[in-house]
């Protein structure tokens, strides 16, 4: 067996590791919707986008400071979800999966040209306070944004954990999520905690917009994380967080490592499909995830 | 004979699911029929000939979409994925060993139902949103094949250059010949397919999409089905992917992108899921929507933008009308415009003595 360069393995994985953090930031809202509502955001790509557009602009256009920016941006997507779930998911509560996700994905479309339209086709810059020294810890060379991006993350994870596992209104969301008939027997307003689901991604979907909008820039091509979150969400299980965080890392780390080692042997271009052959293999074996709950069918 | 009827008066099964349920259908037919073949070529410029080329490629792949999504219940975000196996297979095929059209279109139609029914393997296990994010992986697994196996995409740019069909030795280049060779596959779809729901495998499809688990129980191979659906569904992707092929005159993958599977998704959603005409109506609205919307901006805008804002205008606008349009239509017409019809229909059926 041939000399495995560890070292670049090493410096790979470290990286996925940080980038996959900020995937599953952007799973989290994924799955925060789909446990509470039932319904799939197949815009959470273009939230994403769309919040990176609002602290730009606010940052760029306005002039503001970049906390106030990441602040509107949040503040923005907040009310932008509540809105939604008000005009667009609650008349279609109980129709077939495929009409919200034609919904999700018109909204994606809307968004789209909404934001290039609002604020120009050019890629925008976040300027956060973080430099471009690379951060060299022993034989690693981290990018300072990654390592920002990769501790927010994990920050808010850690919060959002704590949030629906001892929290009043947390345990209220787990109660819908589990069952909504005996949550509403409880006294639990299943609609406001449904408008809430969508308010809480949309945080999430500001906090990743201005994180991702910071590593790559804004423009429309941000978007397109939202299409790396599938893998993520359907490895971990869609309806668990823990498992929004270890898929998030796994496809991270498995991305990397296929960019760094397949990458030079086909071509190049792996790191986009390579997740999605492993969520393939996933959904073959094991269609719930690693920490999704099984799903029971009844006529 | 034009006459009204007094009501509904079917009293067999065969009455009921007869292709012309009205006498006058048939004359509708008939009207329809002199309408496409005899009037539309003469009157239309060869711009709007273009466009309706594509209405007509659209119709074959969007109906294609409806067996699978609209009557069997299977969501694909696959199918552009479908289209582009279509294409290459024949462009390859045209290239290397010059097939005729009549070989290569079903040839590509083969090879993309080979290609769906492994797709399709999954949806014995998963459906619903599972089902649409493996369809989607599909897409993205064919994308990247198609454009790194250079056996396959042709090398360079991964385009492959495809001569015209020729029938008897004509080539068909310009915009009405190629119409009448569209026109021809597009009726074609349109009747088999109504055929093909009226028949066992047709009401299998309907019986899987309205309670799968009811429809095991009464004796259907819901696993066969589900494979069937999946493998005539891409068989129509891969013809509309050799057909749009064909028009263009190369065979390219990035003109069936993701967003093209959404597009398709778009028209049955639009048109009415579970029926032909709905596939139909929506493949032409969404087809010349983008068309409509700079059409009407160039001319109308002018008093309110300036070119240069109208340019910029009209691809995010016309990106917000079709999103906005499925989001409309989905809330308030989900039996899309082929309800719309049916209202307008029956009004019109027992009118004036109408009960």
């Amino acid at each position: 067996m041939p000399d495995l360069p560890w070292r670049f393995i090493l410096i790979l994985s470290a990286n996925g590791l940080l980038v996959g953090s900020m995937y599953a930031l952007v799973a989290l809202g994924f799955v925060l919707i789909y446990k509470a509502t039932d319904a799939i955001n197949f815009a959470q790509g273009e939230f994403v986008m769309f919040a990176g557009f609002l602290a730009a602009g606010a940052s760029n256009l306005a002039g503001f400071p970049w906390w106030i920016s990441a602040l509107l941006a949040l503040l923005g997507m907040v009310v932008f979800a509540f809105g939604l779930e008000r005009v667009v998911l609650r008349p279609l509560l109980g129709r077939p999966v495929i009409a919200v996700v034609m919904a999700t994905l018109g909204l994606g479309f809307v968004l789209r040209g909404t934001a290039t339209l609002a604020f120009g086709g050019g890629t925008q810059t976040i300027p956060l306070p973080v430099g471009d020294e690379p951060f060299l810890l022993g034989p690693l060379i981290l990018p300072p944004i990654e390592l920002v991006g990769a501790a927010v993350s994990l920050g808010f994870l850690a919060a959002f954990g704590w949030f629906f596992l001892k929290s009043r209104i947390g345990v209220a969301m787990r109660a819908v999520a589990s069952n909504q008939q005996v949550a509403m027997a409880m006294g639990i307003n299943v609609r406001r905690y449904f408008a809430l689901a969508w308010a809480l991604a949309g945080v999430v979907s500001a906090l990743g917009g201005v994180l991702w909008g910071a590593m790559l820039g804004v423009d429309n091509q941000l978007a397109l994380v939202g299409l790396k979150v599938f893998p993520v969400m359907i490895l971990g299980g869609l309806d668990s967080i823990l498992g929004a965080v270890v898929g998030g890392l796994i496809v991270g780390v498995v991305e990397s490592l296929s960019a760094g080692f397949l990458d030079p042997l086909v071509g190049g271009g792996t790191k986009d499909f390579i997740p999605y052959l492993l969520m393939i293999a996933v959904l073959m074996v094991r269609p719930e995830g690693i920490f999704g709950r099984r799903r029971i069918e009844r006529v | 004979m034009f006459h009204s009827e007094t009501g509904v008066f079917k009293t067999s099964y065969a009455a009921d699911m007869a292709l012309f349920p009205l006498p006058v259908a048939r004359w509708a037919i008939a009207g329809l029929a002199a309408l496409f073949v005899g009037v539309v070529p003469l009157m239309f410029t060869p711009y709007l000939m273009t466009l309706l080329n594509l209405v007509l490629i659209a119709v074959v792949g969007a109906i294609g979409l409806g067996i699978l999504t609209g009557y069997t219940g299977q969501i694909s975000i696959g199918h552009g994925g479908f289209m582009s196996v279509g294409a290459y297979t024949a462009a390859n095929l045209i290239v290397r060993l010059g097939l005729p059209f009549w070989l290569a279109i079903p040839a590509g139609g083969l090879m993309a139902a080979l290609i769906g029914i492994v797709v399709g393997i999954p949806s014995l296990r998963i459906k619903g949103i599972y089902l649409a994010v493996a369809t989607l992986a599909s897409q993205f697994i064919i994308e990247w094949t198609i454009n790194h196996v250079t056996w396959i995409s042709g090398g360079i740019e991964a385009s492959i250059q495809v001569p015209p069909p020729s029938v008897f030795g004509w080539k068909l280049q310009s915009p009405v010949q190629l119409y009448f060779f569209l026109l021809f596959f597009a009726v074609l779809a349109i009747v088999a397919t109504l055929n093909l729901m009226r028949s066992r495998i047709g009401r299998a499809f309907i019986a899987i999409r309205d309670q799968d688990i009811a429809a095991e129980i009464i004796g259907i191979d819901i696993f066969r089905y589900k494979l069937y659906a999946f493998a005539i569904s891409s068989f129509y992707a891969g013809v509309t992917g050799v057909l749009y092929t064909y028009y263009l005159g190369i065979a390219n993958y990035e003109q069936f992108g993701i967003d093209v599977s959404i597009n398709y998704l778009a028209m049955i959603i639009i048109g009415g899921l579970g029926s032909v005409l709905g596939a139909v109506l929506g493949a032409a609205f969404i087809t010349i929507l983008p068309e409509a919307t700079r059409l009407f901006l160039t001319d109308f805008g002018g008093a309110l933008f300036s070119p240069d804002t109208i340019r910029r205008l009209v691809p995010n606008l016309t990106l917000i009308l079709f999103g906005g349009l499925i989001i409309f239509f989905l809330i308030v017409e989900p039996e899309g415009l082929n309800r719309l019809w049916r209202n307008i229909r029956n009004y019109f059926r027992f009118w004036p003595f109408s009960y």
